[in-house]
């Protein structure tokens, strides 16, 4: 094989954290080297529910959701496209008393992020959102999020991050990774390629790359089951979910309704997913019984992605455990859409400052981890 | 041992009455009201067209087949009216809607018998009302006792072209052109000297002539410029090149069009059978073997679903598929029932080919159809949007294969999911990227096959 390509920083994964951590580093001047098995947002970035929401997250999320947020506002400046980002609104909402508690309780740590959340109690809910059914007994409303198109985002990321002189290879698999004399060199496309810091943004199958350096994390396969309707008139601006989450539903102004809930199958390895059919029509009862006027409605198609799902349902965000020069985004366990563009301006903080101004804690992968020396040679082949 | 034949055209038909034979009662799921498939699609209850009238030189195969489909309805598990919109793996379960409900069916294997449908190239002005695909317009007259419109106009290429031109006349409607996008040297190269299967060749010849001998304007090697008309009058004219390239104008309030079939394989590909481009047919196939068996464990394929071939070919591959299910599950098959049908099947295959030779997809036509023209009607995206897609300067950078390009525009996201515009949304792109159709990849299937209504789905089992 010839000699390695050289560069500052290698990257595993062009989903949205990948792609946008090329942009970023690349527009700091760096050499970076994406390496992408795919097409860029392929799986999770690209077939996820395109919900892009700071209302429900996890604590230690929210600073990433918040600085996120402004990206996401920066978009068409960022990248010469908004990937059809609007700011609509999330409407969460109660089904029973236990899950209007579980609201309630939500307040308080939007209150200690400065995320703006509205209470609405059952008349005030129908008032404003009329096309709601009895279903939904009270609702938080958070007006600053909204949902944007994932097919859009990944492609329009790597597209800006080219442009400002990034290599991104897609269809270009990592066939070999190794840690030698402080550098990385990685395999792929039958091509090497060599850098003093990688980046793993390699969503489920981060859990690989993790441990091909002594970072075996439990990560499993998660598999939304996604659908969407025929169009209908537009009538549902907000994105709308549910405590407890199975089921949730965004109309775009074209008509149609984008309805997720509960999980397909997948198999990484191949990689394939798709959806299951039991679950798109319990999915599909549950949503008419939010919005009792899709019962005249038909579902046109229906889709999966394979995320990676943490046990704790948070992601791995940070510095390796072991391999100095290796930073892990990984593990998005369903919430890595809106966070994705802010991960990867993170990701060029740590990779070129060594820090970043946002917290990370709680998001480490040592939480997995007894501490331990890493491993002779650590290599995979 | 729980066995399902997914339709009953042609090759569900002979798939069942072998399994019945070999002591089966087998599941048999069909779309249609009931049965026939298209070919010999069935005129609702009380139409009073005899066989003759509705399936002209045909009558003969579509009685038989009918007898056959009846006489084997009370000893199989006959659901007419249902829709099969998702196949999962494991356990194998068929996804049924039936009546407006939806229902899974376990099974051990599947015959799939799913048929074709037409090949569409868009034009511009295609979406005008009175415009309907070739299949289309021959389901109106044999299901519905109805023609398209008065003065109608037939464009497109292949055996089907000719058939139900011919079938309009018999019925009495009149017919403004037969309008041929082959020259006539094609033809005449490709089936010179082609005496595989002399009898569809003659029935094909007889109904040119009876065409031609009625006055009506015949006309190949034309290319079709644009379906003129008015929103609510619908088709006013064609606006077509002759073969000489002049340029010509034809009067007509509707017009049917279509350039061969193409099979439905998307329950095949839910299943998980891989899937070829066969540059021969010029369409996307399921893998399988000559007697149907696929890679996928219990699943089999049959009739132009698994391959374009024809109704002939789809009675033969029907009872081939069953035999193969039979002596696999270690049942009682006929071999040589098997060896005959095989050796008929082989000689059908190079009359076959020829065929495609003679009517061969205008990729050319698609490739370049003009920008403004509407390419997806479901999600109403242009020709030169799909084209923009392939530019390296778009906000998304070009988009290198079909479901790229779908994600980008939209285009075959509609209710169709691609089914119509699919084919030649591919050529547009792969002409535009300068690769190869079969490079530029296929529309995925995804679930439902058809629009799945919320009504079907059974009430939830928990509370909220």
């Amino acid at each position: 094989m010839t000699a390695p390509v050289e560069a500052d920083v290698l990257i595993i994964g062009g989903g949205g954290a990948g792609c946008s951590a090329a942009l970023h580093l690349a527009r700091r001047g760096a050499r970076v080297v994406l390496l992408e098995r795919g097409l860029v947002g392929s799986q999770a970035s690209g077939a996820n529910y395109g919900g892009v929401r700071q209302q429900g997250r996890h604590p230690a999320e929210l600073p990433i959701a918040r600085r996120s947020h402004e990206i996401w506002r920066r978009l068409p400046e960022l990248l010469g496209t908004g990937c059809e980002f609007v700011q609509t609104g999330h409407l969460k909402l109660a089904r029973n008393e236990a899950e209007a508690a579980e609201l309630v309780a939500y307040l308080d740590v939007a209150a200690s992020h400065d995320l703006r959340l509205e209470f609405l109690d059952g008349a005030a809910l129908r008032r404003r959102f009329p096309w709601l059914g009895p279903a939904a007994i009270a609702g938080s409303f958070a007006p600053e999020d909204g949902s944007a198109n994932p097919r859009l985002l990944s492609p329009a990321l790597a597209r800006a991050a080219r442009q400002a002189g990034a290599t991104l290879l897609e269809q270009a698999a990592v066939t070999a990774c190794q840690h030698e004399g402080g550098r990385f060199v990685v395999e792929a496309g039958g091509r090497r390629f060599r850098a003093e810091r990688l980046l793993n943004t390699a969503g489920f199958w981060g859990g690989q790359v993790a441990a091909w350096f002594g970072e075996a994390v439990p990560v499993r396969p998660h598999t939304p089951n996604m659908m969407v309707t025929e169009p209908i008139p537009y009538v549902i601006e907000p994105n709308v979910g549910v405590a407890g989450g199975n089921v949730y539903l965004r109309q775009i102004p074209r008509g149609n309704v984008i309805i997720g809930g509960g999980h397909g199958m997948g198999d990484p390895a191949v990689p394939m997913s798709r959806p299951l059919a039991q679950v798109t029509l319990q999915a599909m009862r549950r949503a008419a019984a939010l919005v009792p006027a899709l019962e005249g409605v038909s579902v046109i198609r229906s889709w999966s992605g394979i995320d990676g799902m943490m046990p704790d349902k948070i992601p791995v965000v940070g510095p390796s455990g072991t391999t100095p020069g290796l930073f892990h985004a990984f593990g998005f366990s369903g919430h890595g859409f809106q966070l994705g563009p802010a991960i990867g301006a993170i990701l060029c903080e740590l990779a070129l400052d060594g820090r970043t101004e946002t917290p990370l804690e709680g998001l480490s992968i040592r939480r997995f981890l007894a501490p331990r020396p890493m491993p002779a040679g650590a290599a995979m082949t | 041992m729980r066995v399902a034949v997914v339709g009953a055209g042609p090759a569900g038909v002979r798939a069942v009455e072998q399994l019945v034979r070999a002591g089966l009662r087998p599941l048999w799921l069909d779309e249609a009201p009931d049965g026939g498939g298209r070919i010999y699609q069935r005129p609702p209850a009380g139409f009073t067209r005899g066989a003759r009238a509705l399936y002209g030189l045909e009558a003969a195969k579509a009685t038989a087949l009918h007898a056959t489909l009846d006489a084997l309805k009370p000893v199989t598990d006959w659901r007419p009216g249902t829709l099969v919109w998702d196949i999962g793996a494991d356990p194998r379960q068929l996804h049924t809607l039936r009546e407006g409900r939806a229902a899974a069916q376990d099974v051990d294997a599947a015959i799939l018998c799913t048929g074709a449908m037409d090949r569409v190239v868009p034009l511009p002005g295609w979406t005008l009302p009175g415009v309907t695909t070739l299949g289309g317009a021959q389901i109106a007259l044999k299901a519905q006792g109805c023609a398209i419109g008065r003065c109608v106009a037939f464009l497109g290429s292949g055996p089907l072209l000719w058939l139900v031109a011919y079938q309009y006349m018999k019925a009495g409607a009149t017919i403004a052109a037969v309008l041929d996008t082959t020259p006539f040297a094609t033809k005449a190269q490709a089936l010179a000297g082609l005496p595989h299967d002399p009898a569809t060749l003659a029935k094909g010849l007889y109904y040119v002539a009876r065409l031609r001998a009625a006055g009506i304007l015949v006309a190949e090697g034309v290319t079709p410029l644009a379906i003129e008309g008015e929103g609510e009058r619908g088709v006013t004219a064609l606006h077509w090149r002759d073969a000489a390239g002049r340029e010509r104008w034809l009067d007509c309030d509707a017009l049917g069009l279509g350039w061969g079939v193409r099979p439905e394989l998307q329950l095949a590909d839910l299943a998980g059978v891989p899937i070829r481009f066969d540059p021969v047919q010029h369409n996307w196939v399921p893998e399988r073997d000559a007697m149907g068996r696929t890679s996928v464990r219990g699943i089999y394929l049959a009739g132009d679903g698994a391959g374009i071939g024809g109704a002939d070919v789809a009675e033969m591959a029907g009872a081939c598929a069953a035999q193969a299910l039979l002596a696999d599950a270690g049942l009682p098959a006929d071999a040589a029932l098997v060896r005959r049908l095989q050796a008929r099947l082989r000689r059908q295959a190079r009359f076959r080919a020829a065929l495609e030779r003679a009517f061969p997809f205008p990729a050319q036509l698609a490739a370049s159809m003009p920008d403004e023209t509407i390419l997806c009607r479901c999600e109403r995206v242009t020709a030169g949007e799909l084209r923009a897609a392939a530019e390296p300067e778009g906000p998304q950078g070009a988009a290198p294969e079909v479901n790229r390009a779908k994600a980008f525009t939209r285009i075959g996201m509609g209710r169709c999911q691609g089914r119509v515009c699919g084919m030649a949304a591919a050529e547009v792109l792969a002409a535009r990227l300068g690769c190869g159709v079969a490079e530029i990849g296929r529309l995925r299937g995804q679930a439902p096959v058809k629009p799945l209504p919320f009504i079907a789905a059974p009430e939830a089992e928990e509370a909220a």
